[in-house]
């Protein structure tokens, strides 16, 4: 691995938690506004990024932090839209039973099917949960009573409470998906930042040591695939919510691409970056698109191209790479940031204490 | 003193190579045992054996009167048996404090979920850091370390594992004459509860530290005895020395 890379990154994101917490407000603060900047369809549109988005921290969890490169999570996501579906149509239409049967429903598909796939590593645990996304789409053509078909299900709005208002207006689902989101996304960062994103590390780095030293480390990504299904089943549970209908081809090969590219394009190990990938893939595919009708395609191959190229850490690392460029160019940034990687390697054990385990950088496998 | 460690007719085959061949091996209580031989011999696939890292393909072990031989290495772990890699491993993302903290995870009291249990647990991981000579480093990222201190950081996760039986994959490789001197300090310190085994080229290395040797040849115990019978025995010279000088003169 790129051990100066990793350095400077460790070192300043020590330096820029302040900032980083800062900006996080702001975007928190703007998306709650944001209803009343933009027109009912960038809502619309904002919604369905919050969704996808969330669908994307599922496998960023995956990817980026127990290093098990994810095209399934489709899959678990599919099933929370599908029992949620399930449950509309039999009058439990409150949004906080749904979204908790939902996230059960998708851990416990994730658990069967994860003791499978966490055997694999690499490729062929991503040509594994690819099949089972695919084997999961298939079932929901064939299984009509239950998915409606290749011509989906389509449900009545849902409400928060039981017994609440229905939830209609383009605003109200916006502001729900969100707290959903937030929640889901908030929870999941806190987790990753407590000692258990210490041994996801651990897991994804050195695989033998942490076996040498005692971790069951199958357990532990059996754990982690599970808790990564019931944050998509929520995921699919909010797609029902926002859309009202679901069929086959909202839970298609495609859609776990686009996912892993989000988390790609957003940087792997980055909860926020997943939603800031999702956002701009869909607001790529929809807004763009729609400019030059039949080409979002392109735009989205450009968007990979771009990402790839330019962003090797993704969205979450664009201001360290903006800072290892200013040091290249001998500006200094006074107090924010070592001069340069190779001081921050070459110093004598002076790196100050950080409370954060793993800090976010390429990958490393 | 009584077995800690019995390996009867333990075989590992990789296809048609046979790297361990009904290899038989006892490990006392707080054996100080060394493990020689040429290269290829299977000293390393007899550790890796031992700590679960690899199966057998037949024979068995067993460890404190009990059948490891398919028990799996975490749950030897947590049995009492720990280990350094011939590479030295650690995490290279996590600091060096967090790495011995991940070897201390399982095999402390405290409980490591909670704040002030991780305190103590750290505060037991600072002494192990101090005993390999990695005070200061304590926050460095471990990918940063130098070779030497990795291996002395992949000694310390292995320590805080509170292991009955230490298994050592060349621990002096690649090591300057100062780290050795550190490292056979911080060996002759252990207490006489760890027994440990040691697979080592370093033949000062084992002359210092080990009371016992076993010489493994072609995937087979040659001989076992202490270090003075094992220099004088001839079957010794002819296999081992004697390849050596070949190798020397080519």
């Amino acid at each position: 691995m790129n051990t100066r890379l990793s350095a400077v990154i460790a070192m300043s994101s020590r330096y820029g938690t302040v900032a980083r917490r800062a900006a996080l407000a702001v975007v928190v603060v703007w998306l709650l506004v944001l209803p009343q900047l933009v027109d009912t369809y960038t809502l619309v549109l904002a919604t369905q990024a919050l969704v996808f988005g969330l669908l994307a921290v599922g496998v960023g969890v995956l990817t980026g932090h127990a290093g098990l490169a994810t095209m399934g999570q489709v899959a678990p996501y599919a099933v929370g839209a599908y029992t949620t579906a399930w449950l509309t149509r039999h009058d439990i239409t409150a949004g906080l039973l749904q979204l908790p049967a939902a996230a059960l429903a998708g851990a416990l598909f994730a658990a069967v099917t994860g003791i499978v796939v966490i055997r694999a590593r690499g490729v062929v645990a991503l040509m594994l949960t690819l099949a089972v996304g695919e084997l999961t789409a298939t079932a929901a053509v064939q299984w009509k009573e239950f998915t409606g078909g290749s011509d989906g299900v389509s449900t009545p709005p849902a409400r928060i409470f039981p017994g609440g208002a229905e939830l209609f207006d383009d605003q109200d689902i916006y502001l729900y998906v969100l707290v959903v989101a937030l929640v889901v996304a908030g929870i999941t960062a806190l987790v990753l930042r407590s000692p258990a994103g210490l041994l996801l590390a651990g897991v994804r780095d050195n695989e033998d040591r942490m076996r040498a030293a005692g971790h069951p480390v199958d357990r532990y990504l059996l754990l982690t695939y599970t808790g990564a299904g019931a944050i998509s089943g929520i995921s699919g549970a909010l797609l029902m919510t926002y859309a009202r209908y679901v069929s086959p081809q909202d839970v298609g090969f495609d859609i776990s691409a686009l996912a892993l590219l989000a988390v790609v394009i957003g940087g792997v190990r980055s909860t926020a970056g997943a939603f800031a990938g999702a956002g701009l893939i869909v607001f790529t595919r929809d807004k763009l698109g729609n400019w030059w009708p039949g080409h979002a395609p392109l735009f989205l191959g450009i968007l990979f191209l771009i990402a790839v190229y330019l962003l090797p850490n993704g969205a979450a690392g664009v201001a360290q790479q903006l800072r290892s460029l200013a040091d290249r160019m001998g500006l200094r940034v006074p107090g924010l940031v070592p001069r340069t990687p190779a001081a921050a390697g070459a110093g004598d054990g002076t790196v100050p204490a950080s409370g954060a385990p793993v800090p976010e950088e390429a990958d490393a496998r | 003193m009584t077995d800690l460690l019995t390996v009867t007719e333990l075989t590992r085959s990789y296809g048609s190579f046979v790297a361990l061949d009904r290899a038989d091996l006892t490990v006392a209580e707080g054996a100080r045992h060394a493990l020689i031989g040429p290269n290829g011999a299977g000293k390393t696939t007899l550790l890796n054996l031992i700590a679960g890292t690899d199966l057998a393909t037949s024979g068995r072990i067993a460890f404190a009167g009990r059948d490891i031989t398919w028990q799996r290495p975490h749950r030897r772990s947590r049995g009492g048996i720990a280990r350094t890699f011939q590479h030295p491993s650690v995490v290279p993302v996590a600091t060096v404090l967090d790495n011995v903290l991940l070897g201390a995870w399982h095999h402390h009291t405290a409980a490591p979920w909670r704040r002030a249990g991780r305190r103590r647990i750290a505060d037991d991981c600072r002494a192990i850091l101090e005993t390999v000579g990695l005070t200061g480093l304590e926050h460095r990222q471990a990918g940063e370390l130098s070779h030497g201190r990795r291996r002395m950081l992949d000694l310390a996760v292995a320590l805080a594992g509170r292991p009955r039986l230490l298994l050592l994959d060349e621990p002096a490789a690649g090591l300057t004459d100062a780290d050795v001197t550190v490292l056979l300090a911080v060996l002759r310190d252990l207490s006489d509860d760890v027994a440990v085994l040691l697979v080592e080229h370093n033949l000062d290395v084992v002359a210092a530290f080990a009371r016992t040797v076993t010489v493994l040849h072609h995937g087979r115990p040659l001989v076992t005895g202490t270090p003075a019978e094992i220099q004088a025995d001839p079957a010794v010279r002819e296999a081992y020395l004697g390849r050596r000088k070949v190798a020397e003169t080519a």
